[in-house]
């Protein structure tokens, strides 16, 4: 499923950011990586774009981009979990040397 | 920690001989940090520009307790230091002093509260560069009960952090003392992140790369071959990127295959960040008190229909403002420069010099005044839109629409603005970002209907088409304004449609748009961004409205014409006197180039007297009407143009024929929707673009585009049987 296609209100996790470079580099540097937790807060009144809530931060990209951001529906069960900064990366733990 | 020595740490970090110390301020949009800048500078900022590029630079100094003084400079706002425009690419430049830019001696990094793990991100960028750091928690009000620990953070990066709210002071002399006490014994940078094994690889041989001014201690090298990897690649617009530098950076990404080196940094960079996430806060705090506010005020004003009118009311308001309320002060500043210039005329005495000081200075001087109150009003509502979170929220709700004419959302206030008047609208691209997007609306808002041009509509309208009704009922006067204002719209959007598709073509950028939270506005920034705003104008794009009013003065008014006798009588003399001028004018040097324009004017309609008028109007439009009152001699000032219409309407041609007919009138009304009749607005384009090739290629475009127009419509109306 794409962003795009995520239900107003819902939490979905992102699973991959995809299309053009500058683009795909802004999102994640705004904290959109894969596994972070995300809403969609609301469309604007003419459809798009889209707005989105993550890491307690607004922000709005177009329906079009939403559709390069691959992401699966969060299940029931850890909905009521507080959606922060819980983050499952397949990288390498990182620490500090 | 690192284990590396720091090579250059005794000579980078050692007390400059200067005592001016250099304190450059970064941090994300909308967190407090113009605020800051302010407080910490107070009233002696000034606003300059990058050398080589149109991005404003903010310059202030600190005095610090031992009575040195620090220059601090304000960078752009910015998420993250990659980058990939020349725009972008100056705040890695500042902060490591390439590129010319004077190295800082301490980087202040303003952070907000609570929205803390994304600034942070620009934090760590930071601290991995090793720059002599200190933290602003800012908007530490904002974050509720469990504020995150400043400690912690200070800790986590070794790096001093001190907890502030710019708007109230809070925590402002614990700050300064901070960036003296660092000024004068900085600390060394010490962090660094674990990256994966295979992006370690690549960045190492990066950093080979580098070329000797680049270099550094081996962990800012690393850094900075970080910064590269992440901002260069095939079609990047960075500047003074060496070329040994970009060949290794995209044979290194060409090399990394299926892996995405920009996820690998990233990632690991968040991952780090919300690892820690649990030790800076004491407790879980998804959402902030704030935040919270903010969500229930945009459900009603990003409502689809609320938030609509909403939307409408807060545009009608700016629009009223600048249309019809700034319009006393315009009329006092126009009064009292009239005085002036009457009183100059009465107690000097006659000659060339009198002629130049009320015509040319007085009246110049005036020409750049009387754009004020519009400049005021506008940046003092764009500068509460900025502050309130509600410009973001413009962008939001109009992109759909601006975007389908190759606009920016934020282009909307400028366009609007623009029924006012071009100049103050100008100004206000300055709101966007991209140098494309604010050259693709400074290019097409001058084809909005200005409140300079009505004046002009409203002579040729109640001279031309005085009583006439359409279909018997439609008051024709009425319709043809309202038809005016249409056509300047759909031209303003034709021609967004056609300029951003060939002029200023620029690369499509995706949309990414911050909806910063809701707060009050300052009111102490608003007014001093209004002000810095209105001085920006004045000094340098008044000094050019000025001596352009001069030379157009100089134009119309020489070779001089002989004094009229003193001795005739009062009656006579005043017949005398407009004759005289109306003489005058038809033999200076721009009446005789309106003579020679005669032929190329004539298929449009006009004579060589509207090309005087079209001349003079250069000065502002609604100089056409007292231009052409002067040309025909007619007695009388601006404020009662019946004498004029009669004139018009009495006007023949050579062939008895009269000179006005309904089509000339439309004709002419097209050419000024279109032509840009206006030095004021070409000198404030020269300002914002730092070119004298764009002004000029909108002088041309325009024109050729009135010209062509008010063609087709001349003959166009002729071969169906008007005029």
């Amino acid at each position: 499923m794409t962003l795009a296609e995520a239900k107003r209100g819902k939490l979905v996790t992102i699973e991959r950011v995809g299309g053009e470079r500058a683009f795909r580099r802004r999102l994640m540097e705004l904290g959109l990586v894969p596994g972070t937790r995300v809403e969609l807060k609301g469309v604007a009144p003419l459809g798009d774009p889209i707005e989105l809530l993550v890491r307690g931060c607004s922000l709005s990209i177009r329906r079009a981009e939403a559709r390069e951001v691959a992401v699966v529906s969060v299940e029931p069960a850890r909905m009521g979990a507080p959606e922060s900064a819980r983050v499952e990366v397949e990288l390498d733990a990182p620490s500090v040397t | 920690m690192n284990s590396e020595p720091d090579r250059e740490l005794s000579q980078s970090d050692a007390l400059p001989t200067s005592s001016r110390r250099h304190l450059l301020v970064v941090g994300n949009p909308n967190v407090g940090k113009t605020t800051l800048f302010n407080r910490l500078t107070g009233q002696n900022a000034r606003v300059g520009n990058y050398p080589g590029i149109t991005v404003e630079r903010r310059l202030g100094s600190l005095e610090l307790s031992g009575g040195e003084v620090a220059d601090v400079v304000d960078l752009p706002g910015a998420y993250s230091l990659a980058a990939r425009s020349p725009e972008e690419q100056i705040a890695i430049f500042a902060l490591l002093g390439l590129g010319g830019h004077p190295k800082p001696d301490l980087v202040l990094v303003v952070v907000d509260a609570g929205q803390l793990i994304r600034n942070l991100y620009l934090v760590l960028q930071l601290a991995e560069l090793r720059v002599p750091l200190v933290i602003a928690l800012n908007m530490i009000d904002e974050a509720g009960d469990a504020p995150p620990d400043a400690s912690a953070i200070a800790e986590l990066f070794g790096v001093p952090c001190v907890p502030t709210n710019a708007k109230s002071g809070l925590g402002l002399a614990a700050l300064e003392a901070e960036i003296g006490r660092l000024l004068t014994q900085p600390v060394p940078g010490r962090f660094s992140l674990d990256y994966p094994e295979a992006l370690k690889r690549d960045r190492d041989r990066v950093a080979e790369a580098l070329p000797t001014s680049f270099r550094s201690n081996v962990e800012r090298d690393r850094a900075l071959a970080l910064w590269a990897l992440s901002s260069i690649d095939g079609d990047d617009e960075l500047e003074g990127i060496p070329a040994e530098l970009r060949e290794r950076c995209l044979d290194v990404q060409r090399d990394a295959g299926a892996r995405d080196i920009d996820r690998e940094i990233i990632a690991t960079r968040y991952a780090f960040l919300d690892s820690h996430a649990a030790r800076i806060y004491s407790q879980a705090t998804p959402h902030p008190p704030k935040r919270a506010a903010s969500a229930r005020l945009d459900r009603f004003l990003l409502h689809p229909v609320f938030g609509f009118v909403a939307f409408v009311g807060i545009m009608l308001l700016v629009f009223l403002t600048l249309f019809s309320w700034a319009e006393p002060a315009i009329h006092g500043i126009e009064l009292a420069f009239g005085a002036l210039a009457d009183l100059s005329r009465a107690h000097l005495p006659g000659g060339v010099a009198r002629d130049l000081l009320t015509e040319g200075v007085i009246g110049g001087v005036g020409n750049v005044l009387v754009f004020l109150p519009q400049i005021l009003l506008l940046f003092l509502f764009i500068g509460l839109l900025e502050d309130s979170g509600y410009m973001a929220r413009v962008a939001y709700l109009m992109d759909r629409v601006m975007r389908a004419l190759g606009l920016h959302g934020r282009a909307f206030v400028p366009m609007l603005s623009g029924f006012a008047c071009a100049v103050p609208a100008i100004l206000a691209t300055r709101t966007m970002e991209r140098r494309r997007d604010r050259l693709l609306t400074m290019l097409v808002v001058p084809l909005m209907t200005c409140s300079a041009r009505l004046p002009v509509y409203t002579l040729l309208i109640a001279a031309l088409f005085p009583e006439r009704k359409l279909f018997g009922w439609l008051p024709a006067g009425g319709a043809l304004m309202v038809g005016m204002y249409a056509f300047s719209v759909l031209m303003t959007l034709l021609a967004a449609l056609v300029l951003g598709r060939t002029v200023v073509k620029g690369r499509h950028v995706p949309l990414i748009l911050e909806l910063p939270p809701y707060r009050v506005p300052k009111l102490s920034s608003v007014l001093r961004m209004m002000f810095e705003r209105a001085w920006v104008f004045l000094k340098e794009a008044g000094t050019v409205i000025l001596a352009c009013t001069i030379v157009l003065w100089a134009l119309l008014s020489f070779p001089r014409a002989p004094e009229p006798s003193a001795s005739a009588p009062a009656q006579a003399a005043a017949v005398e006197e407009s004759s005289a001028r109306a003489l005058a004018l038809e033999r200076s040097y721009g009446g005789r180039l309106g003579k020679t324009l005669e032929p190329a004017l004539a298929p449009l309609g006009f004579d060589w007297k509207i090309g005087v008028g079209l001349i003079g109007a250069f000065a502002a439009r609604e100089v056409f009407v007292s231009t052409l009152g002067v040309v025909y001699g007619v007695a009388g000032g601006d404020e009662d143009t019946t004498p004029l219409r009669q004139r018009i309407n009495a006007e023949v041609r050579p062939d008895g024929r009269p000179r006005y007919t309904p089509l000339t009138g439309l004709s002419l009304m097209v050419f000024f929707a279109l032509a840009c009749q206006c030095m004021s607005t070409l000198a404030v384009v020269r300002r914002e673009t730092k070119s004298l090739g764009w002004p000029l290629f909108l002088f041309a475009y325009m024109t050729t585009l009135a010209y062509v127009a008010s063609l087709a419509v001349y003959q166009g109306g002729r071969l169906l049987g008007f005029g």
